[in-house]
């Protein structure tokens, strides 16, 4: 298993605490919705940045009035046929204007990375094998995008847009 | 008809190229079949009985004489020379080598068609009313709609991994010809007493194990923020819909669970977020690009009057009664929609050889605009006939084995390809609508009963529609040997019903006098003009009930 | 895996579908793969077939030249051996219907 953020593979900087680990002194952690539910206070007057991880099943806005408080949200997919997290994704960056890093982990597939993209994730725990090259490939198998997505990319529909203002002009 | 401008048409050509290395890393071993299936279904690739299978998407039912080649050249160099039309306007090839898929799919991206998302559990081809753009008291071109969502729903980011598939019917006329209370979503194009044009979205309906008839959750929603309505629905079905239990996880059934006015509060609540952040609202100038590919083509002024149609139709039995049943009323004076039967006695409901599509496109060049549709049941449709060319229309297509006269009649069935080819199957539906199509062969028996829509499906997912069909047949397995269930009552139009059963199973043996019997008791019982279905709403299941099993 | 056996069967044969193009085969003794199921090695009783499922398995994965690998009810007859179910049946000898091309051609005699 590897993380690949903004194309590049990257170390791990966060600690993923399960919901018996003792809490670190220091250094960024992603706790469980549970978790952080429980220990609110603790967490949130902690040195360090915070990070969530959702399962499937609980929706972001649970988690909406604190996400300026976390600087990852992390979501699961507990199988690749599992698009629930999409939605969700979606919803952080774009309805709650989530800007931090948005890590997609658990049953992902390589054909799966475009979709992920466009919905607003920028990091992606990978099978190893998974190389940044594949990585780059599978993203750009499609240029546009008919809808409009969280990635910043214009839809089809601007470009074509677009394209009838210059012939106007 | 819609033609691609670049970006639809680099979009299609990424998906071959996207296929293709899929096919290669799963050749070479380096994607497993779990995975592979995923993706391979998301391009209509299915693994049958014999072979592969390949769902090609025909987008709301509309080809071009150009498109109806290319499928006729690719089902010869492909398959075995023939496909299979299907109830969602989408055609089947029944032996196609995974290793030639990929090449097929650029050929088809030569002409503007494709695969995509003709399977998995993403949003399917938006299927249409066949007469689109022809009949009269359309209040728009619904296909215009259609290709809207069509583009919109092409590889949507966030549901194109749904809980399960999810197909959208439009219809723009009151007779519903699209079957969109079965449907997960269904659209009803209406015009208000202001004259403006909304849509009237259905949601929850559908067939298979758990038939359940849509519900309204939309009343009028204007064209504007048809998309963002859409997106509502679908964000809703995404977060909430059943992912724990395959035959749960339709959205008919959270509608079903969590009740329809609490789908509606939830829908209402997302649409007024996506509405008010304005990305999807639908600009007036788009709908217009799309629009002008779907003008009605240049008529010429012309009569409905045509004696020497009416001389030929006195000398030609057959024509007189081809044209009883298949031509329907067109908007234009002169004008008529020539609907194509696909039921030749004795035959598959729905095949076409490839010398038909070949022989259909021709009769669509030299006699309507080069264009043809598909029908939900299974047929072929030529929407812009000229009056007076339906002669020689008719002696072509009857040339070509297309002559059939039974549009609407007891023998134009729909059946699913049940066990002859399907991995689902439990039973076979081919033969048994076939043996019906040969007891009721006889046309002037047929035009006697009148509008009867029989359906078969060779499983509980319900492909060959039977709940719908004003009477319908389920094959069911019983330790190995076919059995076939009898529903009557159903119905997939404006009046949308699904049928009760009437009793135990058939044996394969019995169940062609079955549906006999079930035809003779209600020609006992009819009254004045009645057809089936009114006949049966009147007397209700009882009397057929009592004669059918007093006779077995 | 799919289950298109009877508990309890007495012969059994394998069959999958070959990943190149979908056609239906059958596992031999040669330990290869065959289009007739004529050419079928026939288990008798749970153990032999049990074996004969386990060295066709094998070609799914990690060989990958077939998939949907299952055992199947055959019965022997004077005629060569029989699949037992309708549906095997049309896999063995093709649909029911268009009988004037592909294995339903050949195969005369299979279907009823």
């Amino acid at each position: 298993m590897q993380l690949i953020k903004n194309g590049a593979v990257v170390a791990d900087e966060w600690a993923t605490l399960s919901d018996e680990d003792p809490l670190p002194a220091a250094g960024p952690v992603i706790v469980s919705l549970a978790r952080f539910k429980s220990e609110q206070n603790m967490l949130l007057a902690r040195e360090g940045r915070l990070g969530i991880r959702l399962k499937s099943g609980e929706e972001p806005a649970q988690i909406a009035d604190y996400l300026d408080r976390f600087s990852l949200v992390a979501l699961e997919f507990p199988a690749y046929r599992n698009g629930r997290a999409f939605s969700y994704a979606y919803l952080l960056r774009e309805r709650y204007g989530f800007n931090g890093e948005l890590r997609a982990v658990g049953a992902v597939l390589r054909d799966q990375f475009n979709y992920l993209m466009r919905v607003g994730f920028d990091t992606f725990e990978v099978r190893d094998g998974i190389t940044p090259e594949i990585f780059k490939l599978s993203v750009d198998t499609f240029q546009n995008g008919y809808q409009p997505s969280a990635d910043g990319k214009p839809a089809v529909l601007s470009l074509r847009q677009r394209r009838l203002a210059a012939k106007a002009d | 008809m819609y033609r691609y401008d670049e970006f639809d048409q680099q979009l299609v050509n990424e998906r071959v190229e996207q296929f293709r290395g899929q096919v290669a890393r799963r050749l070479a071993g380096e994607l497993s079949e779990d995975e592979f299936k995923m993706s391979r279904l998301m391009n209509g690739v299915y693994l049958q009985l014999h072979s592969y299978m390949l769902r090609i998407a025909i987008p709301y039912g509309t080809l071009s004489s150009r498109q109806m080649r290319k499928l006729a050249d690719i089902s010869r160099k492909y398959d075995k020379g023939y496909g299979h039309f299907t109830t969602r306007q989408n055609l089947q090839l029944n032996w196609p080598a995974l290793k030639d898929i990929p090449d097929l799919l650029a050929e088809l991206a030569s002409v503007e068609m494709h695969c995509i998302q003709t399977s998995g559990n993403c949003i399917r081809n938006t299927t249409s009313d066949h007469h689109a753009g022809a009949c009269p008291g359309e209040i728009e071109d619904p296909r215009v709609i259609c290709e809207v969502i069509r583009q919109w729903s092409t590889f949507h980011p966030e549901f194109s991994f749904l809980p399960r598939k999810f197909k959208i019917a439009v219809s723009a006329t009151e007779h519903d010809r699209a079957a969109i209370r079965v449907h997960d979503i269904g659209i009803q194009i209406l015009k208000n007493a202001a004259g403006e044009i909304g849509y009237e979205v259905w949601a929850g309906g559908g067939l298979g194990r758990t038939p359940i008839i849509g519900k309204k959750v939309g009343d009028f929603v204007p064209r504007e923020d048809l998309l963002a309505f859409l997106e509502s629905v679908l964000r809703v079905y995404n977060m909430f819909g059943r992912r724990d239990n395959l035959y749960k996880s339709r959205i008919k059934i959270l509608v079903h669970e969590v009740g329809v006015d609490e789908i509606r509060r939830q829908v209402a609540a997302e649409f007024k977020e996506v509405k008010a952040r304005g990305t999807l609202q639908l600009p007036e100038e788009e709908v217009d690009r799309i629009r002008k590919y779907f003008a009605s083509p240049a008529f010429e002024a012309l009569s409905d009057d045509v004696p020497e149609i009416d001389a030929a139709a006195a000398r030609d039995k057959g024509f007189a009664d081809w044209l009883k049943s298949n031509i329907s009323a067109h908007k234009q004076p002169g004008y008529t929609i020539v609907n194509v039967s696909l039921k030749p006695v004795g035959l598959t409901p729905g095949d076409c050889s490839a010398d038909q599509m070949d022989a259909v496109a021709d009769i669509a060049d030299k006699y309507a605009f080069s264009e043809i549709r598909v029908a939900h049941e299974q047929n072929l449709c030529l929407a812009h006939v000229r009056r007076k060319d339906l002669y020689e229309v008719y002696s072509a297509l009857k040339a070509a084995g297309l002559g059939t006269p039974n549009i609407g009649l007891i023998t134009d069935q729909i059946a699913c390809p049940g066990l002859d080819y399907c991995n689902l199957a439990n039973a076979r539906s081919i033969v048994i609508a076939q043996r019906l199509s040969e007891r009721f062969q006889d046309i002037e028996l047929q035009q006697k009963i009148g509008r009867l829509h029989l359906n078969t499906s060779g499983c509980i997912n319900a492909c060959g529609h039977h709940h719908v069909g004003h009477i319908g047949i389920l094959g069911v397995d019983k330790k190995g040997v076919e059995y076939y269930q009898v529903t009557i009552g159903g119905a997939a139009d404006e009046t949308a019903a699904v049928g009760d059963i009437v009793g135990p199973a058939f044996t394969e043996g019995e169940i062609v006098d079955a549906i006999d019997t079930i035809v003779k008791i209600y020609l006992d019982l009819r009254q004045g003009d009645e057809i089936f279905i009114e006949t049966y709403r009147r007397v209700g299941v009882q009397p057929f009930k009592d004669k059918l099993y007093a006779a077995h | 895996m799919a289950q298109h056996s009877r508990k309890g069967a007495q012969f059994q044969a394998v069959t999958a579908n070959r990943l190149l193009d979908g056609i239906v085969v059958y596992l031999t003794k040669n330990n290869d793969w065959s289009e007739s199921l004529q050419d079928a090695e026939v288990a008798e009783g749970k153990e032999q077939a049990d074996a004969l499922l386990a060295r066709g398995v094998l070609f799914f994965e990690p060989e990958n030249l077939v998939l949907d690998v299952y055992l199947f009810e055959v019965e022997k007859t004077d005629a060569g051996i029989r699949a037992s179910s309708v549906r095997e049946i049309i896999r063995q000898a093709g649909p029911t219907v268009r009988k004037d091309l592909g294995k339903q051609a050949e195969l005369d005699g299979v279907h009823a």
